[in-house]
């Protein structure tokens, strides 16, 4: 049916017939898929500069930070403060579904960084192996801080790529020495990190050789671990586990909300993907909303074009033309129709994006909250369906109607 | 070629049912010319319907070439007036936005014919009406008269067992009728079976047999000496 070239003729002689009619058929199935794809676009474009907003850290980690007791608690008063030590960062890494696992030792401020005559400020952190999952960074050369570097307290640093172009210029920084506050560091490794500039000024040593250095014997000032691919419900439990080991440790309220600052990424990541979620369905339900018009004005107009053609149909009849012929040819019009406009709609929809992509690229200072409209090939794809279908749809009761036609009735003479 | 045995067909109308053919008896052999006349209301606009497989009935039987006509699916009744029947209506009924080559090669399109070989025989049947020059004009751009020759050459062209005309002349003035009259004796003569439903006398005179209706009954027959067949 569909190669058969006489179908096409046929379609093309009624489509021909009434240009303004088909015109306006198809403007407005063509509109539909157009604002579908924009929205969808719109959508992903949103999505992005949230994911973006989310790009520096691990969204599967919790963090977790020492503070001072709100409560007083088995006899102990409150205001007292909870000292988090190494004891902690063991333990809490064998609470199951933590992952990847760091404690920091902070060390305010920026540091007079020196190579040979070279000398700039730069911030450091002294953590652990499992920092790196934590911050995404990412490895250019070298290696991160290892086991080994904890445990004998190396003096070795990895330095962010900003650190490089700031001391080495064009040199290999790979096995030189820098000065941090008059100690001697031997560089091991070069990151860069998607956190932006801050982030890749960053120096990082071992968390032993930060506490050993600037006397802070066992203290950690930060707790920060993955939780795999563990959903919400998971998350919340490792994180209620946590809770507990540490106010048995600590000896203070689980209640307490002072005690303690937890952020939960997972729990906040979810809350994003489902408002994504919501947008994308939204989205759908407005676009397929107005398909739903277009299907209704195409069906609408293919019922006048049955009405009108009622004559040429019982002649049709008259002369052997079965029902399932009559039905094809009005569906293969609607289909022809829906499908050649949507697809008009679905190029000038991408043609728009892509538009807006180069302006967006373009402009200084582009949205943090808008990045990279795109339609990717599921919404193409489910665009396309929705457009068959819509076809379908819109042709399915003016053929019925057209084949259920009564020759005797259509061919009578007034 | 046409055999119809106690033909009975009803309308039902809210409660009442009318009844419009009460009992036909109708043989009509191959080759024949037959018109059928009846003044409005005789039933013989059903009686055509039901010829040409258009309309069902309740009793009796129909045979056409030995095939019976009853309770036949769509697509049955579509397949036999396809193949065993040709229609020519008073008001033409060509499609406005085919030309007449189109128009005429139609019923072929529903035999699964390819499109060459449709047009070669619509042109040959063109040619046999006397339109061969008018092959690729729009209907609006053909006389009254010219139409219907081109609905004869349409009928024609499944090559049917019966040609059904229903008032072939009713929209024509007398000299274009004449013209479509010829053409039908003509076509009569090649042998095919040919029924022309009228109220005009003067067509009816020009076949060779008359079945006048009256009140869903056959009334009477008459038969023209010196006609054709």
């Amino acid at each position: 049916m569909i190669w058969n070239t006489d179908h096409w003729l046929e379609i093309w002689q009624t489509v021909r017939k009434n240009k303004l009619r088909t015109v306006l058929t198809m403007f407005s199935i063509a509109w539909g898929i157009f604002m579908l794809i924009l929205l969808l676009a719109a959508g992903r474009g949103l999505e992005n500069g949230i994911r973006y907003q989310f790009r520096d850290d691990a969204a599967n980690s919790i963090w977790i930070t020492p503070r001072i007791t709100g409560r007083p608690f088995r006899g102990l008063r409150a205001g007292r403060p909870v000292n988090m030590t190494m004891d902690d960062y063991t333990q809490v890494a064998a609470v199951p579904g933590v992952e990847h696992i760091t404690a920091r030792y902070n060390l305010r401020g920026n540091f007079t960084v020196r190579y040979g005559d070279q000398f700039s400020q730069f911030p450091i952190r002294s953590v652990h192996p499992g920092h790196r999952y934590l911050e995404k960074t990412e490895m250019r050369r070298g290696r991160f801080i290892n086991d080994r570097d904890i445990d004998q307290r190396r003096k070795v640093a990895v330095i962010g790529n900003r650190v490089v172009s700031g001391l080495f210029k064009d040199q290999d920084p790979i096995g030189e020495w820098i000065d941090i506050n008059g100690i001697q560091y031997k560089i091991v490794g070069v990151f860069t990190d998607v956190g932006g500039p801050g982030e890749q000024r960053m120096i990082y040593i071992p968390i032993s050789t930060g506490q050993a250095a600037y006397g802070g014997g066992r203290t950690i000032h930060r707790l920060m671990f993955t939780v795999g691919n563990a959903d919400l419900a998971e998350s919340q439990r490792i994180e209620k586990d946590v809770r507990t080991l540490l106010a048995e440790r600590h000896r203070y309220d689980p209640q307490d909300p002072r005690a303690i600052r937890l952020f939960n990424h997972v729990e906040n990541y979810q809350r994003f993907v489902a408002l994504f979620n919501g947008i994308a369905t939204f989205i759908w339900v407005v676009g397929i909303g107005t398909i739903i018009a277009g299907i209704v004005g195409v069906s609408n107009i293919m019922l006048i074009a049955v009405k009108e053609r009622t004559k040429e149909i019982g002649l049709r009849k008259a002369i052997g033309a079965p029902p399932s012929d009559i039905i094809g040819l009005f569906l293969m019009e609607s289909l022809t129709l829906t499908f050649l406009a949507g697809y008009i709609g679905l190029m000038a929809g991408i043609g728009t994006i892509e538009l807006v992509q180069h302006l967006l690229n373009t402009i200084p200072n582009p949205p943090d909250f808008f990045r990279n409209p795109h339609v990717d090939i599921h919404a193409a794809a489910g665009a396309t369906l929705v457009l068959v279908l819509a076809g379908v749809l819109a042709g399915l009761i003016p053929a019925r109607r057209a084949a259920a036609i009564d020759p005797i009735v259509a061919l009578r003479d007034e | 070629m046409i055999h119809i045995q106690q033909i009975r067909k009803s309308y039902r109308m809210g409660a009442l049912s009318l009844e419009v053919l009460k009992g036909i008896d109708l043989t009509i052999n191959e080759g024949e010319l037959v018109s059928i006349m009846g003044p409005s209301g005789s039933g013989k606009s059903t009686l055509l319907n039901i010829l040409g497989i258009l309309d069902q009935y309740q009793e009796g039987e129909y045979h056409l070439a030995g095939t019976l006509m009853k309770n036949l699916s769509e697509r049955k009744a579509a397949y036999y007036r396809n193949h065993y029947l040709g229609f020519v209506f008073q008001s033409f009924h060509l499609l406005e936005f085919k030309n007449a080559l189109e128009n005429v090669a139609l019923p072929l399109y529903y035999q699964k014919v390819s499109r060459r070989r449709r047009n070669r025989q619509a042109m040959e049947l063109l040619e046999r009406v006397g339109l061969a020059d008018r092959a690729q004009h729009m209907p609006n751009e053909l006389s009254g008269g010219q139409k219907q020759r081109v609905a004869i050459a349409r009928a024609l062209i499944s090559d049917p067992k019966v040609i059904l005309a229903d008032e072939p002349t009713g929209a024509l003035d007398s000299q274009t009728s004449d013209q479509v009259m010829d053409l039908f004796r003509e076509v009569n003569a090649s042998g095919k079976t040919v029924v022309i439903v009228t109220h005009e006398a003067e067509i009816a005179a020009k076949t060779a047999r008359t079945i006048h209706l009256r009140d869903g009954v056959v009334q009477n027959e008459t038969h023209q000496v010196g006609a054709a067949s």
